[in-house]
């Protein structure tokens, strides 16, 4: 069985665990073993995008060394799979590790690039009986050419309705700590996007980047929409077994 | 904090917080998507076209001196001047001493955002010498006493009530809101400007160094009247406006036309290249070109920078900002707003002053997704933000703060310990209900977004348990 490292992004790991959680089962469920590397931490693209080159240059050869070793690495996250593949090289030039560095981001893929392009795979053996309208996150749009890879997988989701989020591929403001600098104009982002999402009709937005999700979802419900987010893996986890398995959890929960 | 910087802060939290301007804009930028699509979509190839400028203008710019020089010549074997400025105050005083020594009282500009750069008009009218905007969102933004909200689209964030009420004030004996007949009103009142000055200022699209001459481009026609009716014809250009070849235009303008308006040519492109010549018929009586430094020949030698000096001021980047469409054109507080400005600003005029430009962006990459010359704008930014921290003051709260999250990122366990101490922290928040407040240490987010759900337990805890899930 092949095997994947899982490079979990430091948000994830520490304020939403389910995303690297969903992203294992779909993983596992196409056949794949993974391993995660204890010792990693953070890719260092916030001190990176704020200037603080030489605070993340020590941050980012920690990660190089931490995943010399691995064959292949999937993240639930275009951003920081763009901080790797795209800005080590330059961070890291003119040390010894950026040749390193390029090697090791030809092997990091975001996750719904790795289940296209890599494992070949667009049915997961997923269901999830909902209108779900696709954000596209920039760094995964702009920066790695990703679009069509989610919606590929959306399509082959038993009972999923796809549908066209207006200005799918404007920024929704979220940006790092951009939206804690500027919070006035990244919330105001944030509202033209929910704008969007519920003029779309979907029940759902989701996207390549858990992060865009957090904001919007914080803006959508504070807005008290209808509307919510939902990461690609946390779709694409739900198969009908596990529906009936939660239903069933749920039933028995109301009993007691 | 710099002044720019908190004036920045105000004015774009309070156009953030305006939906009608929000609305406003984002209905002219959807009229400029259809048509700049359309006018992509012409091209053969656009990514070649794109390609094509692109080392055009990395040609001019990487060969600056020896295309100004060959400019200057040609321009003067045709009998024009050229006066070389090293910053605002040397290209003001040449035009306000020029003026000043030819007797002018009135002067119509054709549209120059160098001028705004170096403050012109407030110069000229200090000497008690009346200055016309002739292109007519220029025009307008004047009458208002307000400063271009765009550089292509100076007045895009003025309907058509706005502009009918502001005629109605200012132009005697208008009174309507019919686009055509407004148009008229101006034409009316422009064209005896355009007879009566003595000293007409246009700027420069491109400085053609091999024919020696200005290339123009408008949509009124405004800048034909500028440079052929009055007797002496100013031209004012960054020295980085500087093209190589006469042949190099052929791209050039459509590209710039597309990208900026989506049009396949401007309606009105025009060469000019010196004084009326002995055989000529009309033309003005002298012809100066002032080409401006003002910081640029310092980007110039800033290898890593220079080709933010290929910008063609089309707006393409500014009309695919996100931020802009946000905060809008005056909230900058600059000549050059939106992406362009964002990088170039700090450059021209300081990264202590305004770094903060480079700071207020997601980094979306929009811009640099449809600049026509292959600007890597959000790129710059970053190159900004890292020089601000290098070699300017950013708050030592940052600095601490990143100092502080450097310790905790080089050690798995430090990392888990930082993560529980801040879920902890969250769950204190939340329980006394300070989420939000100014005790509240996530107060930027909190105010704007729901209470988001804490976990028990990070991945790495659950992995650890579990080794991953069920």
């Amino acid at each position: 069985m092949a095997k994947v490292s899982l490079f979990i992004p430091c948000f994830v790991d520490q304020l939403i665990p389910e995303v690297g959680l969903d992203m294992v089962r779909v993983l596992r469920r196409i056949g794949y073993e993974t391993e995660f590397p204890e010792e990693q931490t953070c890719c260092g693209q916030p001190a990176f995008n704020t200037g603080y080159w030489n605070d993340a240059r020590p941050v980012a050869e920690r990660f190089i060394q931490i995943f010399r070793k691995a064959e292949i690495v999937v993240c639930p996250s275009g951003s920081c799979t763009t901080m790797v593949r795209s800005f080590y090289p330059e961070l890291l030039a003119g040390t010894p590790l950026r040749e390193e560095a390029i090697l090791v981001g030809q092997r990091v893929f975001e996750f719904s690039e790795f289940l296209v392009k890599v494992a070949n795979v667009t049915d997961v053996g997923a269901s999830f009986p909902h209108r779900v309208a696709v954000h596209d996150s920039c760094h995964g749009l702009r920066e790695l050419h990703l679009k069509q890879e989610s919606r590929e997988l959306l399509r082959h989701v038993r009972g999923l309705e796809l549908v066209e989020l207006p200005y799918s591929e404007e920024c929704c403001g979220f940006g790092g700590t951009f939206a804690a600098k500027f919070a006035a104009i990244s919330a105001a982002m944030g509202d033209t996007k929910a704008g969007n999402a519920e003029a779309s009709g979907a029940e759902y937005v989701t996207a390549t980047d858990p992060s865009c999700l957090l904001h919007i979802d914080g803006i959508l419900r504070r807005r008290e929409s209808k509307v919510r987010t939902i990461y690609l893996a946390g779709i694409l986890a739900q198969t009908d077994a596990s529906a009936e398995r939660k239903a069933r959890s749920a039933a028995s929960e109301g009993q007691r | 904090m710099s002044q720019a910087s908190q004036e920045f802060l105000r004015s774009a939290a309070e156009k953030s917080a305006d939906i009608t301007h929000r609305q406003l804009i984002r209905r002219a930028i959807d009229s400029y998507n259809v048509a700049s699509e359309r006018g992509r979509s012409r091209f053969f190839d656009w990514e070649a076209a794109r390609l094509k400028c692109q080392e055009i203008k990395w040609e001019a710019v990487n060969n600056l001196d020896r295309y100004l020089l060959e400019f200057e010549q040609r321009v003067k074997e045709r009998g024009g001047h050229v006066f070389w400025a090293e910053n605002s105050e040397e290209a003001r005083r040449y035009i306000t001493d020029l003026a000043v020594s030819r007797g002018v009282h009135k002067v119509v500009k054709s549209k120059s955002m160098v001028s705004e750069e170096i403050h012109l008009g407030a110069a000229l009218e200090k000497l008690g010498i009346k200055v016309v905007e002739t292109d007519l969102g220029e025009y307008i933004v004047q009458l208002r006493e307000e400063t271009p909200y765009h550089i292509v689209t100076p007045a895009m964030h003025l309907n058509r009530t706005q502009i009918a009420a502001l005629f109605k004030q200012k132009l005697g004996g208008v009174d309507t809101d019919d686009p055509q007949q407004l148009v008229a009103a101006a034409r009316r009142s422009l064209r005896l400007d355009f007879f009566s000055a003595e000293m007409g200022i246009s700027g420069a699209n491109f400085l053609v160094a091999d024919a020696g001459m200005i290339a123009l481009t408008t949509n009124e026609g405004n800048a034909r009247l500028c440079t052929s009716v009055p007797r002496i014809h100013v031209v004012l250009s960054g020295i980085e406006k500087v093209i190589p070849r006469l042949q190099d235009l052929a791209t050039l303008w459509p590209v710039l036309a597309t990208a900026g308006t989506g049009q396949p040519i401007t309606c009105y492109s025009t060469l000019a290249g010196g004084p009326r010549q002995p055989n000529e018929t009309d033309g003005p009586e002298e012809f100066h070109v002032v080409l401006v430094d003002n910081g640029r020949s310092e980007l110039l030698a800033n290898v890593e920078e220079r080709e933010v000096l290929h910008c063609i001021r089309c707006g393409a980047c500014i009309n695919a900002c996100p931020i802009f469409r946000t905060v809008g054109g005056h909230s900058y507080g600059t000549t050059y707003m939106g992406p362009i400005g964002s990088v170039l600003t700090p450059r021209l005029r300081g990264l202590k002053e305004f770094q903060h430009l480079s700071y207020a962006s997601s980094l979306c990459g929009a811009c640099t997704e449809v600049c026509p010359v292959k600007i890597d704008l959000h790129h710059h930014l970053l190159h900004n933000r890292r020089d601000a921290v290098n070699e300017s003051d950013r708050p030592w709260s940052e600095r601490f703060g990143f100092a502080m999250w450097r310790w905790s990122v080089e050690d798995a366990g430090r990392f888990a310990m930082m993560g529980w101490l801040a879920r902890l922290g969250m769950r204190v928040m939340r329980a006394l209900r300070l989420e939000g407040t100014a005790l509240d240490p996530a107060r930027p987010w909190n105010r704007n977004h729901a209470a988001p759900p804490i976990p028990e337990k990070s991945f790495r805890a659950l992995w650890g348990k579990r080794n991953g899930t069920n």
